[in-house]
């Protein structure tokens, strides 16, 4: 399963709580939850975490338009919208994380 | 439409700050009468939407909480609720307006997995 | 593929218009269709032809207008949220169509995959 998350951690649940609840599949980072993956902050380590059971994507011009398109903590996958559109269809079923 | 999916509404915001609970009830009671396989759960926040004694009276809008109390008439009766988010928030099933199933959240992300149709407002 | 997409915020305000329709492009550039976009919440401010952004920015009224022009995409604002924010058949912008909340579940029953955008 996809799961889509849209808000940063610092300021919303929404990654926290797929994280506690999905066992497996992937998620993807996208608007403002993009800052989940850039190294060097304090969510780091819940991502390193995550990465051991899940497989993490992050969209690729959500980080360049904030800056930090060269801070991608390492084993984050970065997709352009296609690769978003093939991570839907490659699973079976997705949720957005609203 | 004789496909039967399953559908399943995730809740995960507060009632009144927000429409969203609101319209994500209304679109509920539209899809039961699509005669769909449908599920509701409440996760963090959307906890509260079910919680016993709402009285709107005061902030002048209108109180739509005893509408869960109505969704058995449409046939929609899985209703879950994360132990996780509402032990978080001090609640307890009796805090609750209607009957749920508690999930522990490794079984709620299992849940998820089966389902064909993801909505969330 | 046969893809839905649910848009639950109003341009401009927030992002999740303009993934969507990133989202929606992406897909039809990769063979797929997209079905049906159904504007709920604040999302069916999408729809208002009285949208006048500055020169210099996207118009996402039009800009979904014209995916319908020249995909077929079919744009449903939901008539009980647009009511109550003032859209109506008066102030709706070309392309887009008034209909019920059927609508949106019926795309998640004719589509492979519904993908919701919102806050």
């Amino acid at each position: 399963m996809l799961h889509i998350i849209n808000k940063s951690p610092l300021t919303n649940c929404a990654l926290d709580s797929c994280l506690r609840v999905v066992q497996s599949g992937d998620i993807l980072l996208i608007e403002d939850a993009v800052y989940a993956a850039t190294s060097g902050n304090v969510f780091e380590d819940k991502i390193r975490e995550a990465m051991g059971r899940c497989k993490v994507y992050v969209l690729q011009p959500d980080l360049d338009a904030r800056g930090f398109g060269d801070r991608i903590i390492d084993g984050v996958s970065p997709v352009d919208y296609g690769g978003f559109v093939d991570l839907t269809t490659t699973n079976k079923n997705c949720q957005s994380w609203l | 439409m004789s496909e039967i999916k399953k559908f399943m509404f995730v809740n995960r915001k507060a009632p009144h700050g927000t429409i969203y609970a609101l319209e994500s009830l209304e679109v509920v009671l539209i899809t039961a009468a699509f005669d769909q396989d449908v599920s509701l759960v409440f996760l963090d926040d959307g906890v509260y939407q079910l919680k016993k004694g709402q009285q709107t009276k005061g902030i002048a809008t209108k109180n739509f909480s005893p509408a869960y109390r109505a969704l058995e008439g449409y046939d929609i009766e899985k209703l879950y609720v994360e132990k996780e988010s509402m032990q978080a928030r001090g609640l307890s099933e009796e805090d609750l307006l209607v009957d749920v199933t508690v999930l522990g959240r490794a079984e709620m992300g299992e849940l998820m997995n089966q389902q064909d149709v993801v909505l969330s407002f | 593929m046969k893809f839905g997409i649910v848009v639950n915020e109003g341009p401009y305000q927030h992002q999740a218009s303009d993934t969507a329709y990133l989202f929606c492009k992406a897909a039809i550039e990769k063979g797929h269709e997209v079905w049906r976009v159904f504007f709920y919440h604040d999302g069916v401010n999408n729809a208002s032809k009285l949208t006048e952004p500055p020169q210099d920015d996207r118009h996402i009224v039009n800009r979904w207008g014209k995916l319908n022009e020249e995909h077929g995409v079919d744009l449903v604002v939901c008539v009980a949220a647009a009511l109550r924010r003032g859209i109506k058949e008066e102030n709706l912008a070309k392309g887009f169509r008034i209909s019920g909340l059927g609508q949106m579940v019926e795309a998640g029953v004719k589509t492979d995959r519904l993908i919701v955008f919102g806050d």
